[in-house]
C-alpha cells in the first residue's frame, strides 16, 4: 500500500513529492532506529561501565555475599537474592488478586460498572512509585510491625520447614513489606492484561458452555483460562518484570541492609534500591563500576522476563488474528 | 447424589464470584487508602507558600515552588525530545513497515523498552551524558525522562494510526497527494486524539519518575533555570525530604506527594477520556 502509488502522480510535483517522500520516510525510519539504539545502548553502557567490577572479581561478583565499599569488596548475591525474593512475594500475592479483579471486570460486574472500576484500577498503576514507597514506609510498615509481624513470628515462625522465613524482629521494614508494596503495584498491570486477554475469548465458546449448563466459574476455569493460558502467563511475567525493576518503593521499605538472613521479616536490599541509594555518592571507581555491573545484571534478568512475557502475549494476538 | 453435585457446583461458583468481588473491592480500597494518606498528611503543609516559596532549610517555613518549576521544565524538555521522536517512530511502524520483519522487531524492542526498569535507562543517560560532561544537569534528567516517554508515544501513535481506515489513505493518495502529505495532513489529523493521549500518558508516566533523576538531574535547593546545572524537581525533593528526620520537611514531602499524585491522576483520567471518546468514534 505504501510505495507503488507514486507512479500515478503527475511528473513535476510528483518528482518533488517523491523526493520529499523519501526524506520523510528516512526521518521516520531514523526515529525508529533510535528506539532500537536506546535499548542496545542501555545494555552496552552498563556492560562497559561494569567491566572493571567483572574483571576484578570474576564470578565472585555474582556469588559473593559481601558488599563492603570500605574494604572494596563487592559481591552481588545479597542484592540479587533480595530482588528475586521480593518479586516472588509480590507475585504470590498479586496473581490471585489480579485474577479476581479481571474476573470481576469481565464476568461479574454489571456492564455500567466495568469502565469506571477498570479505570480506577488502571489509575492505581499510574501513581508514582515514590508515593507507594512513602505509603509503605509511613503507613503500612508501622501497621505490619505492630500488629501483623509479631503474630506471624509467634504462629508461622513455629512451623516446621518454612518457620525460619517468618522469624525475626518485628521492625515493619524488610523483604516481606517490600514484597507487599510491590504486590500492590503489580496488581493493576496483571489485572488489566488478564482482563484484555479474557475479552478475546470468542463469545460463541462461552455461550456454548453456558448452554450446556456450566456455571460462570466453570466457564472461566474450563473454557476461558485454558484458551488464554499463554497470554495470562505473559501478563504475570509482565508484572514480574515490573516487580524486579521497581526502585523507589522498594528503596523506602526494604531496609537497605546487606544481610544474608533468610527471614523475610529482616531488612535486605535489592539491585535497584542499592543503585538508587549508593550511585550518586559512589566516588570510588570500583564501587561505581560494581553498581553499573549490578545494573547490567538487573537489565539481563528483566530483559529475559520481559521478552518471555511479550512472546507469550504476542502469540495470543496472532491466534486472535487468524481465528 | 445429583442434587449434591449441583449444590457443590453452585457453592463453588458463588464462592469464586464473591472472591472476585472481594478482589475488586480490595483494589479500590487500596487506591482510596493511598489517596487518603497523601491528602491527610500533606494537608498541614498546604498553603500558598507551597507554591510561592523555595525549598527551606530544616524547621524553617517554605514551599516547593522551585521544585515545581524545575519539574515542569525538565518534563517539558523531555516531552519536547521524546514526543516528536515517538510520533515519528510510531508513524514509521504504522505507515512504512507494514508486514515487514523489521517492523515487527522494532515493535518488539519498543515493547521491551516500555517496561524496562527506569533506573536502567537512568544509568544509561548517566554514562552517556553525566560521565562525559562531568556533572549532573537538568538536561541529562530530561534526556532520561525522554527515553521513558518515547516508547509510550511510539506505542499509542502506532496503534492509533493503524486504526485509521485504509480507505482514507487510498482516497487521499488517489487524489495525487504525496505520501508524506497524506500522513501529515490527513492521517495525523484523524488520529490526533489518540496521539495527544499518548503524549499525555507519557507526561503522566515521567512526571513522577524519581530513580533516573537521582543521578542525572539530581536536585538543587535553589532557584535555577540553567539546564546544564542540577535542578530542583519534585520527585527527588520528596525522596530527600521524606527520608529526613525533620518534621517540617516530611510534611512538605507529603504535600508534594499529594500535588504530584493529583496531577498524575488527572492527566491519566484526561488521557483515558480522550481515548474512550476516540474509540467510540472509530467503532
Amino acid at each position: 500500500m505504501s510505495t507503488p502509488l507514486a507512479a500515478v502522480e503527475s511528473p513535476a510535483p510528483g518528482l518533488r513529492g517523491s523526493r520529499m517522500d523519501r526524506a520523510f520516510a528516512l526521518a521516520m525510519a531514523a526515529a525508529a532506529a533510535i528506539v532500537m539504539l536506546a535499548l542496545a545502548g542501555a545494555a552496552a553502557s552498563m556492560l562497559w561501565g561494569g567491566r572493571e567490577a567483572f574483571e576484578t572479581f570474576g564470578w565472585a561478583f555474582f556469588t559473593g555475599d559481601t558488599w563492603d565499599p570500605g574494604a572494596r569488596i563487592f559481591g552481588a548475591l545479597v542484592a540479587i537474592a533480595g530482588t528475586l525474593t521480593t518479586a516472588a512475594i509480590a507475585l504470590v500475592i498479586a496473581v490471585p488478586i489480579s485474577f479476581g479483579i479481571a474476573l470481576f471486570l469481565t464476568e461479574v460486574a454489571p456492564p455500567w460498572l466495568r469502565t469506571p472500576v477498570g479505570m480506577a484500577i488502571e489509575l492505581l498503576a499510574g501513581i508514582p512509585s515514590i508515593i507507594y514507597g512513602m505509603w509503605g514506609l509511613f503507613v503500612l510498615a508501622p501497621l505490619l510491625g505492630e500488629h501483623v509481624y509479631p503474630w506471624l513470628n509467634d504462629h508461622a515462625g513455629a512451623l516446621p520447614w518454612i518457620g525460619t522465613l517468618f522469624q525475626g524482629p518485628p521492625l515493619g521494614i524488610g523483604k516481606l513489606t517490600a514484597g507487599l508494596v510491590l504486590a500492590v503495584m503489580v496488581v493493576p498491570f496483571t489485572a488489566s492484561v488478564m482482563r484484555e486477554v479474557f475479552l478475546t475469548v470468542p463469545s460463541r465458546l462461552k455461550e456454548s458452555a453456558y448452554a450446556l449448563g456450566c456455571t460462570r466459574w466453570e466457564v472461566v476455569w474450563d473454557i476461558v483460562l485454558p484458551y488464554t493460558r499463554g497470554a495470562v502467563i505473559g501478563g504475570i511475567f509482565l508484572g514480574l518484570g515490573r516487580a524486579l525493576g521497581e526502585t523507589m518503593a522498594v528503596t523506602f521499605v526494604i531496609g537497605n541492609a546487606y544481610s544474608v538472613s533468610v527471614s523475610l521479616l529482616d531488612p535486605g536490599t535489592s539491585i535497584a534500591s542499592a543503585i538508587a541509594n549508593e550511585f550518586a555518592e559512589a566516588i570510588d571507581p570500583l564501587h561505581r563500576s560494581s553498581l553499573l555491573g549490578l545494573g547490567f545484571v538487573l537489565f539481563l534478568i528483566t530483559f529475559v522476563v520481559l521478552v518471555a512475557s511479550r512472546l507469550m502475549l504476542r502469540q495470543l494476538r496472532r491466534r486472535e488474528g487468524s481465528a | 447424589m445429583n442434587m449434591g453435585l449441583q449444590r457443590y457446583r453452585g457453592f463453588k461458583n458463588a464462592l469464586a464470584m464473591s472472591l472476585a468481588v472481594l478482589a475488586a473491592v480490595l483494589g479500590l480500597a487500596v487506591l482510596g487508602w493511598i489517596l487518603w494518606t497523601t491528602l491527610s498528611r500533606g494537608l498541614s503543609a498546604f498553603s500558598l507558600a507551597l507554591f510561592t516559596e523555595a525549598t527551606p532549610p530544616p524547621e524553617m517555613p517554605g514551599g516547593l515552588a522551585n521544585a515545581f518549576v524545575g519539574s515542569a521544565l525538565i518534563c517539558l524538555m523531555a516531552i519536547a525530545i521524546g514526543a516528536p521522536l515517538g510520533i515519528a517512530a510510531g508513524t514509521w511502524l504504522a505507515e512504512y513497515s507494514r508486514g515487514s520483519r523489521l517492523g515487527e522487531v522494532v515493535r518488539f524492542v519498543n515493547d521491551i523498552l516500555l517496561s524496562a526498569p527506569s533506573i536502567v535507562l537512568g544509568l544509561f543517560v548517566y554514562a552517556l551524558v553525566v560521565a562525559t560532561t562531568g556533572g549532573f544537569s537538568a538536561f541529562a534528567g530530561a534526556l532520561a525522562l525522554a527515553l521513558i516517554a518515547l516508547p509510550v508515544v511510539v506505542r499509542t501513535t502506532d496503534d492509533m494510526l493503524r486504526l485509521v481506515p485504509a480507505q482514507m489513505r487510498e482516497a487521499a493518495l488517489s487524489l495525487g497527494l504525496p505520501q508524506w502529505k497524506v500522513t501529515v495532513q490527513i492521517l495525523y489529523r484523524s488520529a490526533m486524539g489518540g496521539i495527544v493521549t499518548g503524549v499525555l500518558l507519557a507526561l503522566a508516566r515521567i512526571s513522577g519518575e524519581t530513580a533516573p533523576l537521582l543521578f542525572t538531574a539530581f536536585s538543587s535547593q535553589y532557584w535555577n533555570f540553567d539546564p546544564t546545572q542540577p535542578m530542583a524537581n519534585v520527585p527527588v525533593v520528596i525522596f530527600q525530604y521524606a527520608a529526613s528526620p525533620y518534621e517540617s520537611w516530611q510534611a512538605l514531602a507529603w504535600a508534594g506527594a499529594f500535588v504530584l499524585t493529583l496531577f498524575v491522576l488527572l492527566l491519566g483520567i484526561a488521557a483515558r477520556l480522550i481515548l474512550l471518546r476516540n474509540r467510540i468514534q472509530h467503532d
